[in-house]
């Protein structure tokens, strides 16, 4: 086909003009991944920080203690009291709030993609974190609210009491209460299995784009996959056996 | 070898489908499994009955026309390997094997195995070109290609389009297939100029097709034919956050 170069710019500029949108907006299926890239890797940074401050337990309870009181005056003296832990409190909140409408609206397109099913599906090929992303995430949201009553507000915990945190997690894993105990070992396991998924996906939805860094990604996915199931499992374990309490 | 296909039966788009058995007694290990298909609808014209409608072309594993669910996987239970390719001798003497249509609400069923791969046409035309002069041919050395751009360009185009990521995506997304050609155009130098809004157009089309999100499982890569690897889709993502955060 023989064409003059006016009549190409011709056909350049309807085409152009007529693509919807020269930016995807937040709501495309890759800004929704973004708002969940973005919000996971908050949480997984909160997560980190928290656990490296539950370690502070094996310093004794004077230690923990005075480290979860400073928590309520960091910033001081430019910020009043509680105040930086009113800061985080929200900003998790709403990254909570980010991340669950993100999957829900994943979920919802994606059922919506598919309105008749196989009649023969084997399991998928993926990895099991991958497969368990949805329940998973529903599993640590209810954990969570769980964990807030027992370790922060504290009506579900045999102390209680917010000037003693210490006497507080060394009651809440009494192994007389083994059953809650075994549930926060459930629920961090969901956490490592849900981090080592979410974490690839956030690096990958983030622009992660070679096979080199892909296989970097996965290795950092799986490692801090490890360290907050240890790290956070160790505590529990320690109060189980008598270490610490 | 003596085969019971149960395959998906449906006799036009409105109509309902559902899984009837056939038995094949005298099939051969080298047969493809298109093949098998051929031989059934032998019987089934015989015996005076619909044949079973599905999608091939070149039966060489590079048109990308064929395509059904295998036993639960598109394009059957081998890797790196299309329904035409696929030859019986993966299969045991006596085996039940289920066949269905690529399942997604973007590519209806048109009659038995065949669907309407249309919303794949959608995409391409949002930004799957490239706008250059028509005319004689340019020069072959006009524009040096990298190697490895080259490379790169060239593992993301073996795409051959035939929808077996939509068909595995537990999403029922078609981003691999989206980011292929996003992949692909945006590694070579005369894909840059329309580089920025190529992979939002596209998407933005895929979004419109009613494809599913993606979320990173990997099923796709895992079942392409051709092996398109899962980091096109990282390309794609990072043409798109470049886009939006450079507003262009």
């Amino acid at each position: 086909m023989v064409a003059s170069g006016t009549r190409d710019r011709a056909v350049v500029a309807t085409k152009e003009s007529s693509a919807p949108r020269r930016n995807a907006s937040y709501r495309s299926t890759v800004g929704i991944k973004v708002v969940m890239a973005v919000t996971g890797l908050l949480f997984l940074t909160f997560l980190v920080l928290h656990m490296a401050g539950n370690l502070k337990i094996f310093f004794g309870a004077e230690s923990f203690d005075h480290y979860a009181h400073w928590l309520r005056d960091i910033g001081a003296p430019a910020l009043p009291h509680e105040w930086f832990l009113w800061i985080q409190r929200g900003v998790l909140t709403l990254a909570l709030v980010g991340h669950v409408w993100a999957a829900a609206t994943l979920a919802l397109r994606a059922k919506r993609a598919r309105p008749v099913g196989y009649a023969h599906r084997p399991k998928v090929q993926g990895s099991y974190a991958a497969r368990t992303m949805r329940w998973g995430g529903v599993i640590i949201f209810l954990f969570l609210v769980w964990h807030l009553l027992d370790l922060t507000v504290g009506v579900v915990n045999p102390v209680g009491n917010p000037a003693t945190p210490y006497a507080n997690v060394v009651a809440g894993f009494a192994p007389s209460r083994w059953p809650v105990t075994l549930f926060y070992a459930l629920a961090v396991v969901a956490v490592g299995f849900h981090v080592r998924h979410g974490l690839f996906s956030a690096l990958r939805t983030l622009g992660q784009r070679t096979a080199n860094g892909e296989r970097w990604a996965r290795v950092a996915a799986l490692g801090f996959a490890i360290l907050l199931c240890v790290g956070f499992l160790v505590v529990p374990f320690a109060v189980l056996v008598g270490w610490v309490g | 070898m003596k085969l019971t296909l149960r395959i998906w039966r449906q006799s036009d788009r409105e109509a309902r489908g559902k899984m009837v058995s056939y038995k094949l007694d005298d099939v051969s290990a080298d047969m493809s499994f298109l093949e098998v298909l051929d031989v059934l609808n032998e019987q089934l014209t015989t015996a005076g009955e619909e044949p079973v409608a599905f999608d091939h072309d070149c039966r060489e594993g590079i048109c990308g026309a064929c395509g059904m669910v295998i036993n639960g996987v598109a394009h059957g239970p081998q890797k790196l390997t299309t329904a035409c390719q696929l030859h019986m001798r993966h299969f045991k003497d006596g085996d039940t094997i289920d066949v269905e249509p690529w399942r997604a609400r973007a590519f209806p069923v048109v009659k038995d195995l065949v669907v309407d791969r249309g919303a794949f046409d959608k995409i391409i035309q949002a930004g799957g070109y490239i706008s250059a002069p028509t005319g004689s041919a340019p020069d072959a050395h006009a524009t040096p290609v990298p190697k490895p751009a080259a490379d790169a360009a060239f593992e993301a185009a073996a795409c051959i389009g035939c929808g077996a990521c939509v068909a595995a995506c537990p999403n029922g997304s078609a981003m691999l297939f989206t980011a292929a050609k996003v992949a692909h155009l945006g590694a070579l130098p005369q894909g840059q100029p329309e580089r920025a809004s190529r992979a939002a157009a596209m998407l933005h089309a895929h979004d419109e097709a009613d494809f599913g999100g993606c979320t990173n499982a990997g099923e796709c890569t895992a079942v392409c034919p051709k092996g398109i690897p899962l980091t096109v889709i990282g390309s794609l993502n990072h043409d798109i956050l470049g886009s939006t955060i450079r507003g262009r």
